[in-house]
């Protein structure tokens, strides 16, 4: 109930569509020069450092990526990309290797201020219960700036710090996992990211460790005609536990921007990885002139016998989304999850979903995905479900609701349901509806305001999602879906 | 008190109400009777300030301020209220959710302070009792999965909780059965009070055996064409609408 309150609270408080996060700073930086060669992957290595197997393995993806062509099935349409007149790699001068906060550009840390995320530790800590503390990797275009509470999870046994950090510190992990789960080869933007990923973060818990917090990275583009490619590894070791929330925001500006970010997870027996997005990328503005293309890859690999994979998803930001976050089912036993909740407005562009590939027997998996077009935007789930021959007692469960504000917005739905043993039982539910005059008239007959109305109902249709989200994601969640649909009531 | 003057609407230019004339006092109950399509459910919704419909001319007073100009939501907070023929469902959004926000919202506009989930919960639970509603259906979402009964009794505790100064029951009879009728019937009774009029709308004498009227209008093709007593009610049961049914005009 004070969620709801809070919300319809925050729309009032709100300009009409004022992207909150638009502002940008200066921030002098240090820059691969624009473009793409293999100069500039070896520049990359370079600067982090990277051992020779590393920068042949990004020249090797970058010549597959040569050979490549830009995925076009999904529905979207955008003008074609340059990739030469890209920065590949942009990193804040004064923040190379800092140590300690006290080493972080004070220009930096007010970005973050400003973005309302914690990085001193005693701030952090300031009114918090110890099991709700969160620790925070700050990723700033290329690099991540600053790592919290690594010495107490280290204490755990648990590993977190930029993954640029963990090829020197934990080589042997890094050269085990990184491109098991989406190898160089997968697909055309994550090739290009295995070529020319800068930073991201690095996870691994123990066997048999519960993660004493909750992992957290904010990414941050600042910089003009910079894409990002960031890379986040997270490894769960036998029996062990960990949740993963990431946040994402770009300041506005008129040309769009390119994120092309891979994902992968990988959790060994008995192990559960839950990871968590609100990715709240600029969007454009109200005539689609800017934003992020936000071309992503994400998959887990339930690589041990009851091992769990959770995705859940708020996805309320980006000019395109084009994203499928996937669980590889190969331990038997096993489950993956996925929740979504995907809302577009003005002229945004959704094309998101899930892939369930069932390889192990008595494999289970949920989908449960709530899409929400407002203005003229368009909103598509696409979804795999899978079962290989020897995936027998595969079972999974799809429901799919989109809802659709307005006369302008398209809702669409492409399911692909594979099944190769007699014995997998797929079940697929899908429903399309409006928030209809109806509702609106009885809720403000009742004394509610189009807007409230409006953010009630919504509310109400993405509750089964916005239960599966860490408490504190929750409350920004709800807050989020009420301003991305700002000026959605005619 | 509800004052409807000379009200002229049409919707794509055909003519639903015409030249239409209603006053309810304060404390009184009026009965709205008449044929289908003869335009009582137009008349609540105009009044209530749905969208669909082109008000020509005419006014529709509420306490002496005119409402036309005004969004729903404003009206609900000046204190109409409409009990629908067929409550809407909200789907995820829990009943005493719904309920807490609608009030809260009304009592904010007014410059009031917002109830404290105590205060709330007390006068919900008093409500609810005298109207059979259940703690589950409370936590159940808003007439989703609910039986017709239940749904009007719903409306009728919505009333109950945000005590309008003027309240029309749009056909809350339909659909009932004779318990449910009662029950609601009860309910519409423990509220009538000398500062609040009520315009109920109906095709059956029925409703208002238990609901019993101070006046009664009988409208037909978009106008009052009779005004009486209670025993006029008895009138048209025994004789039918067919006196009224000629075909509405049009514009």
């Amino acid at each position: 109930m004070a969620a709801v309150q809070e919300t319809v609270d925050r729309v009032k408080a709100i300009d009409v569509s004022e992207y909150k996060y638009g502002f940008s700073f200066d921030i002098e930086s240090d820059k691969a020069p624009k473009g793409l060669n293999e100069e500039t992957v070896r520049f990359i290595s370079a600067k982090k450092n990277e051992p020779a197997w590393l920068t042949e393995w990004r020249l090797g993806a970058y010549r597959r990526w040569l050979t490549m062509l830009e995925p076009r099935w999904a529905r979207v349409d955008y003008p074609k990309i340059d990739y030469q007149n890209i920065y590949y790699y942009s990193a804040p001068k004064t923040a190379a290797g800092p140590k300690s906060l006290d080493e972080v550009d004070p220009e930096l840390l007010k970005v973050y201020a400003k973005l309302g995320i914690p990085l001193r530790e005693q701030e952090a800590l300031a009114g918090i219960s110890p099991e709700r503390r969160i620790a925070v990797d700050a990723v700033f275009d290329s690099v991540s700036v600053v790592t919290t509470f690594k010495e107490e999870l280290a204490k755990a046994g648990v590993i977190f710090c930029p993954i640029s950090e963990a090829v020197h510190s934990h080589p042997d992990l890094v050269q085990k996992y990184l491109g098991s789960v989406v190898p160089t080869t997968d697909n055309y933007y994550a090739t290009l990211n295995s070529a020319v990923f800068s930073d991201g973060s690095f996870v691994y818990v123990p066997p048999g460790v519960r993660c004493p917090m909750e992992l957290s990275t904010y990414f941050r583009i600042n910089e003009q005609n910079t894409g990002q490619f960031e890379r986040t590894l997270i490894i769960a070791g036998k029996g062990s536990y960990v949740s993963y929330l990431e946040g994402c925001t770009a300041p506005k500006r008129d040309e769009n921007q390119l994120h092309a970010a891979v994902v992968e997870l990988i959790a060994l027996d008995d192990a559960e990885i839950k990871y968590s997005t609100v990715q709240n990328w600029y969007p454009g503005d109200a005539d689609g002139k800017g934003g992020i293309y936000n071309f992503v890859t994400k998959r887990g690999d339930c690589r041990g016998t009851n091992s769990k994979i959770s995705w859940t998803q708020v996805e309320t930001g980006s000019a395109i989304t084009w994203k499928y976050p996937s669980c590889i089912l190969r331990g038997d036993n096993s489950r993956g999850e996925f929740y979504s909740i995907a809302i577009s407005n003005g002229r945004q562009q959704v094309d998101s979903g899930t892939k369930m590939i069932h390889l192990g027997k008595n494999t289970t998996s949920r989908v449960i995905s709530k899409g929400i077009s407002a203005g003229r935007s368009q909103n598509t789930y696409r979804g795999l479900i899978s079962a290989h021959r020897k995936a027998t007692g595969a079972r999974n469960f799809t429901n799919c609701d989109s809802l659709l504000i307005g006369n302008s917005s398209g809702a669409h739905t492409v399911p692909y349901i594979e099944s190769k043993t007699p014995t997998a039982q797929f079940e697929h539910e899908a429903t399309t509806s409006k928030i209809s005059e109806d509702q609106l008239f009885y809720c403000m007959q009742r004394g509610l305001s189009g807007e409230e109305a409006t953010a009630l109902i919504v509310n109400g249709f993405v509750r089964d999602v916005l239960q599966q989200l860490p408490m504190e994601f929750a409350v920004e969640a709800q807050k989020l879906i009420a301003i991305s649909l700002e000026g959605s009531v005619g | 008190m509800l004052e409807v003057n000379n009200l002229n609407v049409s919707v794509n230019g055909r003519k639903l109400l015409d030249d239409l004339d209603l006053t309810v006092r304060d404390g009184e109950v009026a009965a709205l009777m008449g044929p289908n399509g003869s335009g009582k459910s137009t008349l609540s919704h105009v009044i209530a300030g749905r969208k669909d419909y082109t008000v020509e001319t005419g006014d529709i007073l509420l306490n002496g301020e005119s409402l036309l100009n005004l969004e729903p939501d404003v009206r609900a907070a000046k204190g109409l209220f409409l009990a629908f023929q067929y409550p809407i469902e909200i789907p995820g959004v829990a009943t005493l959710t719904f309920l807490k926000a609608a009030l809260n919202a009304q009592r904010k506009r007014r410059g009031q302070e917002e109830l404290s989930t105590p205060d709330f919960m007390k006068r919900v639970k008093t409500s609810a009792g005298k109207l059979k509603i259940s703690q589950d259906m409370l936590r159940r979402a808003l007439n989703v999965g609910f039986s017709g009964g239940e749904k009007k009794r719903m409306d009728i505790l919505q009333m109950a909780l945000l005590e309008p100064s003027f309240a029309i029951l749009d056909e809350t009879d339909s659909g009932l059965d004779i318990d449910a009728l009662r029950i609601v019937a009860e309910g519409v009774n423990a509220l009538r009070a000398p500062g609040r009029g009520f315009l109920v709308i109906t095709h059956y004498q029925r409703l208002l055996d238990y609901v019993v009227p101070d006046t009664v209008h009988v409208m037909a093709q978009g106008r009052i064409v009779r005004s009486g007593g209670k025993e006029l009610a008895v009138e048209l049961e025994k004789n039918g609408y067919s006196d009224y049914n000629a075909e509405p005009a049009v514009a």
